[in-house]
């Protein structure tokens, strides 16, 4: 069985946003970034364990981004993967992302398709859900549990109010989060063989976006905390009441 | 040409967020020049589908098919498609939930629509069919422009007051041939939380970190949530070490809320746990450390121990409460 997981680089959590060209656009000088912990923590390493389990044969990784993105594809490589395909474009647009990857998915015969349930940069949580559309394949989004049998996914996912198993034949688009794997640490052996691994940059579809950014705002400042005294309760829930307005 | 909007229900209750989303439609309706068309999928009564006049929609068109009780995403996807043709619809609007989730980005790529996910604002049409959403976690908005003809927007709940109206709408019944793979995933167990508030529902949450000290001690933040009839929520090292099931983590990688009080009690306040509550209306924060460093992100702070602090405010919440009935 081969599985591809969809990473994406994002910047670091602890980022602070900082905005250039008239609030068009994020300063990203100085900004680390990380491996999308959705798609690292969860998709990534739920492959790895299917590998290691004799499940899945191969796990390919695939992002979109330039050149520079590639010391990230190299950490998730470290992790476990075999091969990475980066698909030369830069796009903020859900949709033309999707069909860069779908695009190179369809001839390329994954049995499985692993990606996290949203990036936390620009919180979507689409383009699982459009690659799916584009590949006539079913679609599991907020997963917790991911096995395979046979043919067929065993997925457990959050629904509105609960949870339910659902059953899959393959191929199917699976969106993880938390619950799907344990997060784990690249080891020596691991980041050594990372270097030696293929990884193909290939050239994207022509497709224009069907989005566009037009400028970003900060949220406005807090006012600062008003404090009060533990001793007197009555008066917070007066303030939730009367100020806050929130019951 | 009218805004197609589809509508959540939950055995035949239609969920308050989905009053929302229909008023967010009429709402956009109004600065296009056309009306509402709200899609209900799955048995509910007509009594119950009456009541989205009162928010804007002018046309119910409900399916009544049973398979549709079940979250079917390629089924809702083809509803809401052949709906949008047939009724030549250039915008369509779901919620920003697990369902809309994972319906909305396959209608806008049939449709070869853009989509906003997570809408905080209405379109501004003078900028194009611009509309506001958060990015980085809350800590920034972008507005995001839709370049296409057809349009599709997943509203984030809890963003509009609800108002109603005393308008009327007409009950449209409707038959759609599904295909098989419509169907494709087969649900085997359904476990629905009973008896609590859902979370991702909640306008009132109570939230409660590693200050907790341990689950014994849980039934405090359980008191003042029934109290308040608020949801409860933890932070990560509380999922970790299985006091309280993974559902209920909010935070980067738990779940995102956004309430309208939240109620932070023995919670540090990292970045990681801020990305996923800081879009609540008000935050409190109950810290037994002056330098946790939520305070700044709070509205209003109670310096003191868990133990001895939610007692006291769970009692000044029930006399509130006996006062102002």
């Amino acid at each position: 069985m081969k599985i591809l997981v969809c990473i994406s680089q994002v910047p670091d959590t602890t980022t602070k946003i900082i905005l250039k060209d008239n609030d068009t656009a994020i300063n990203s000088q100085g900004t680390t970034y990380i491996i999308n912990p959705y798609d690292e923590w969860y998709a990534l390493v739920r492959a790895i364990e299917l590998k290691e389990s004799g499940i899945a044969t191969e796990i390919h990784l695939v992002t979109v981004g330039k050149a520079d993105i590639e010391p990230v594809i190299r950490k998730a490589l470290a992790l476990g993967g075999d091969e990475a395909i980066r698909i030369d474009a830069e796009s903020i647009d859900p949709y033309q992302t999707a069909v860069y990857i779908a695009d190179y998915t369809k001839s390329a015969g994954y049995d499985l398709v692993l990606c996290g349930k949203e990036s936390i940069d620009y919180n979507n949580g689409t383009t699982g859900v459009l690659l799916a559309e584009l590949l006539d394949m079913d679609y599991i989004g907020f997963a917790t549990s991911v096995k395979i049998e046979g043919n067929v996914a065993i997925v457990n996912r959050e629904i509105e109010g609960g949870e339910e198993t659902d059953s899959c034949n393959l191929p199917v688009v699976i969106a993880c989060q938390k619950g799907v794997a344990e997060a784990r640490i690249p080891n020596m052996r691991g980041i050594m063989a990372a270097r030696t691994r293929p990884l193909k940059v290939i050239a994207p579809s022509a497709i224009t976006p069907l989005t566009a950014i037009l400028s970003y705002e900060l949220p406005p400042a807090k006012a600062g905390v008003k404090l009060v005294s533990a001793d007197n309760m009555d008066e917070l829930v007066a303030l939730l009441h009367t100020e806050a307005k929130s019951i | 040409m009218s805004v197609i909007v589809l509508v959540e229900h939950t055995g035949g209750n239609i969920k308050k967020k989905s009053f929302e989303a229909v008023q967010y439609a009429a709402q956009i309706a109004q600065q296009t020049a056309t009306t509402v068309t709200a899609v209900v999928l799955g048995s509910i009564a007509d009594a119950e589908m009456e009541a989205l006049g009162n928010y804007g929609a002018s046309k119910v068109i409900h399916i009544a098919d049973n398979r549709l009780d079940e979250l079917h995403a390629r089924a809702y996807t083809t509803a809401l498609v052949n709906i949008a043709r047939a009724e030549d619809s250039k915008i369509i609007i779901t919620l920003y939930d697990i369902n809309g989730r994972a319906v909305a980005p396959r209608v806008a790529a049939q449709l070869k629509a853009g989509i906003v996910a997570g809408a905080l604002s209405y379109p501004n049409l003078e900028k194009g069919f611009a509309i506001k959403k958060s990015v980085f976690s809350g800590k920034a908005f972008a507005w995001v422009n839709v370049l296409s003809d057809v349009k599709v927007i997943m509203l984030m709940p809890n963003t509009f007051q609800l108002s109603k109206t005393d308008g009327k709408a007409t009950i449209e019944k409707q038959d759609i041939s599904f295909s098989e793979k419509d169907f494709g995933i087969k649900v085997t167990a359904v476990n629905k939380v009973t008896g609590e508030i859902a979370l991702t529902d909640a306008t009132l949450v109570v939230s409660g970190g590693r200050g907790m000290k341990g689950p014994e001690n849980w039934g405090l933040i359980e008191d003042l949530a029934k109290e308040l009839g608020a949801a409860t929520a933890c932070s990560r090292p509380v999922a970790d070490t299985h006091w309280r099931p993974h559902h209920e983590h909010v935070g980067q990688t738990g779940g995102t809320i956004r309430p309208d009080l939240y109620i932070a009690v023995g919670i540090s306040g990292a970045i990681q746990h801020l990305a996923g509550v800081n879009g609540s209306k008000t935050i409190v924060v109950i810290n037994s450390d002056p330098e946790a460093p939520f305070f700044k992100a709070a509205n209003y702070g109670v310096v003191g121990d868990a133990m001895a602090v939610l007692p006291k405010l769970t009692a000044a919440v029930k006399k509130f409460k006996e006062q102002h009935h």
